[in-house]
């Protein structure tokens, strides 16, 4: 049985805006999933009917077994939630929020106050437990919502946006407590603007844009059906040496169309190549400046299936931290 | 099941409670609004008293207290009315409906923190009457009775705010119902005697609920408490919780229809 399940799953606000036009879903217990696109694209509504917060107007979904209208309280009680933007009352300690959050989970009050004291530690907020949210840094805030939505022990993570906005540092932080979490059997659906963190924490990506799924699959296949990684050099005498160069390297692969003076040439066999190719231009006299080997990235799948990329901002690789 | 839910209940009015104490401008409207328009108006109107048919009293302040108090009970309904509509603005909302609870107790424990605020407002005034030389002619059970009162008025005037705040999840919107509060004291016998106002005020306050209500706090201050007054006072308030409560859950239905 699948842990989320959703047919034909349909939302249109009053005016008439389709939010979600059609979402088939199938994930299995103990996978990662990630919801990529761009704000707008219907990720969040998807999320609020999945939890329960939203109907559909059209398709059925179920979360744990339990259809998310006819049976919402059974999905309310098998499911965490941590909404987009981090929903904290600033005036409120983050124990003061773990233990309300025990209590709306009905659990009794020394239980509550065991989980709560174990969470606070278990993602570092023993320090600021008795501080008002209000003086939290963003990273905080997210880790104190992730333990909030953790302290009932679910079965199924909902975490909208987890790290949007957050520095690097924070982020790494909330990847690998998603992971965990996830090594320790709980099924985690995500939905997240940024391609590395599809890429790097989920098992299955699905592409959302306009309310559909355009594409879904494990990364490193979606990746695949972009073809093969392809090599970006730049010499040190550019305009000179160029048709030169991809005499050269055209020996090794399929030359692709060059952008910013750089010559492309894609190579099936990835890295091992790039020996090869180095030598080649050496003995062909051609002094490298650079170097790269370009994987397909999600960005490159997004293209390929919406035609558009995912906004600038939100693409930017993360910055070592 | 009903046990859970209590405790959710007095958990989110525990919440509710904190939340005002630790917002100033939430807390301000409960007790310094009234407290100073309570100051200004037995230094200023004192003399009211001497007015041919005033009610007999010992003093302004006997007179004006429970006018004081339902001030602050209204304000106190505004305030928690706010509040809800932060939560709803600020996502916090969310979070509770994500919850295996009765989505009622939502409000239901707004409503609790009100009427805990309502009694604290009581207990305020009643203090700050007695440090100040009103007396309170039915003595212990006056002041409970005075107290169940404002308590109970809370909860059916939070449930107003409430009711706005679920509809527009906005704040400001809210906010809005700050003025009408003082429009609808004014026409009330809250500040000054009904029979003693000129028309068509005095027509308007005889028949304005929150004169029942004033009177019924105000009964054991000043006389001996009538159980004509009593009932009149608990049917007002039970007229408006009603309805107050009732919208709510109608505003509460059609946010969780519609998806906020």
């Amino acid at each position: 049985m699948p842990a989320i399940e959703a047919k034909g799953l349909e939302r249109t606000f009053e005016g008439g805006v389709r939010a979600v036009a059609g979402v088939d879903l199938a994930i299995a217990e103990g996978e990662i999933y990630a919801f990529l696109g761009p704000n707008g694209a219907g990720k969040t509504t998807t999320v609020r009917i999945l939890t329960t917060l939203l109907q559909p107007t059209a398709g059925s979904a179920r979360v744990g077994g339990f259809d998310v209208v006819s049976e919402a309280g059974k999905v309310r009680r098998a499911i965490g939630v941590a909404l987009q933007e981090a929903a904290l009352d600033p005036l409120m300690t983050g124990r003061e929020l773990i233990r309300l959050q025990a209590t709306l989970h009905g659990l009794r009050r020394a239980e509550g106050q065991r989980r709560s004291d174990a969470l606070l530690e278990r993602v570092d907020l023993v320090d600021a437990a008795d501080r008002q949210v209000g003086t939290y840094s963003g990273g905080m805030r997210r880790r104190l919502d992730l333990a909030s939505a953790l302290v009932h022990e679910p079965r199924v993570l909902f975490l909208d946006e987890p790290t949007t906005g957050l520095d690097p540092v924070s982020r790494r932080a909330i990847w690998r407590e998603v992971s965990k979490l996830n090594e320790e059997g709980t099924t985690v659906f995500l939905t997240t603007q940024y391609l590395e963190e599809a890429d790097r924490l989920a098992d299955r990506v699905g592409i959302i844009d306009f309310g559909k799924i355009v594409a879904e699959d494990a990364p490193a296949r979606l990746k695949a059906q972009m073809g093969h990684p392809h090599l970006e050099i730049r010499l040190l005498e550019a305009a000179s040496a160029a048709s030169r160069a991809e005499q050269v390297v055209s020996r090794f692969g399929k030359p692709l169309p060059s952008t910013d003076g750089a010559v492309l040439v894609e190579v099936e066999r990835g890295a091992a190549e790039i020996a090869p190719v180095v030598r080649a231009l050496d003995d062909a006299g051609l002094a490298v400046e650079s170097l790269d080997l370009v994987e397909p990235s999600l960005d490159d799948v997004f293209v390929a299936k919406t035609g558009h990329h995912l906004e600038a901002g939100e693409t930017e690789p993360e910055q070592p931290g | 099941m009903v046990a859970a839910n209590l405790r959710v209940i007095g958990a989110l009015a525990a919440r509710s409670v904190k939340q005002t104490f630790r917002r100033p401008q939430l807390m301000a409207p409960i007790l310094v609004f009234p407290t100073l328009l309570l100051a200004i108006q037995v230094g200023g109107a004192g003399r009211g008293v001497n007015l041919p048919g005033f009610p007999h009293v010992n003093g302004f302040l006997d007179f004006i207290l429970a006018g004081a108090m339902i001030q602050s009970t209204l304000l106190a309904g505004n305030s928690g009315g706010i509040a809800l509509a932060v939560d709803i603005e600020m996502g916090f909302t969310d979070r509770l409906l994500a919850a295996p609870i009765s989505r009622f107790a939502i409000v239901l424990g707004r409503l609790a923190g009100t009427a805990a605020l309502g009694a604290l407002s009581a207990l305020w005034f009643i203090a700050l009457g007695l440090i100040f030389g009103a007396r309170i002619a039915e003595g212990i059970p006056g002041a409970l009775t005075m107290i169940l009162f404002v308590t109970l008025s809370a909860i059916a005037f939070g449930g107003i705010a409430a009711a706005v705040a679920l509809r527009s999840g906005r704040a400001s919107v809210v906010q809005g119902l700050f003025p009408l509060v003082f429009v609808i004291l004014f026409l009330s016998s809250a500040f000054f005697p009904a029979h003693l106002m000129l028309e068509p005020a005095a027509t308007i306050a005889r028949y304005n609920p929150l004169s029942f209500i004033v009177e019924g706090v105000r009964d054991p201050v000043i006389s001996s408490l009538s159980l004509h007054a009593f009932a009149k006072a608990l049917g007002s308030i039970a007229l408006i919780a009603s309805i107050s409560i009732g919208l709510s859950a109608l505003a509460l239905r059609r946010r969780l229809r519609v998806g906020g």
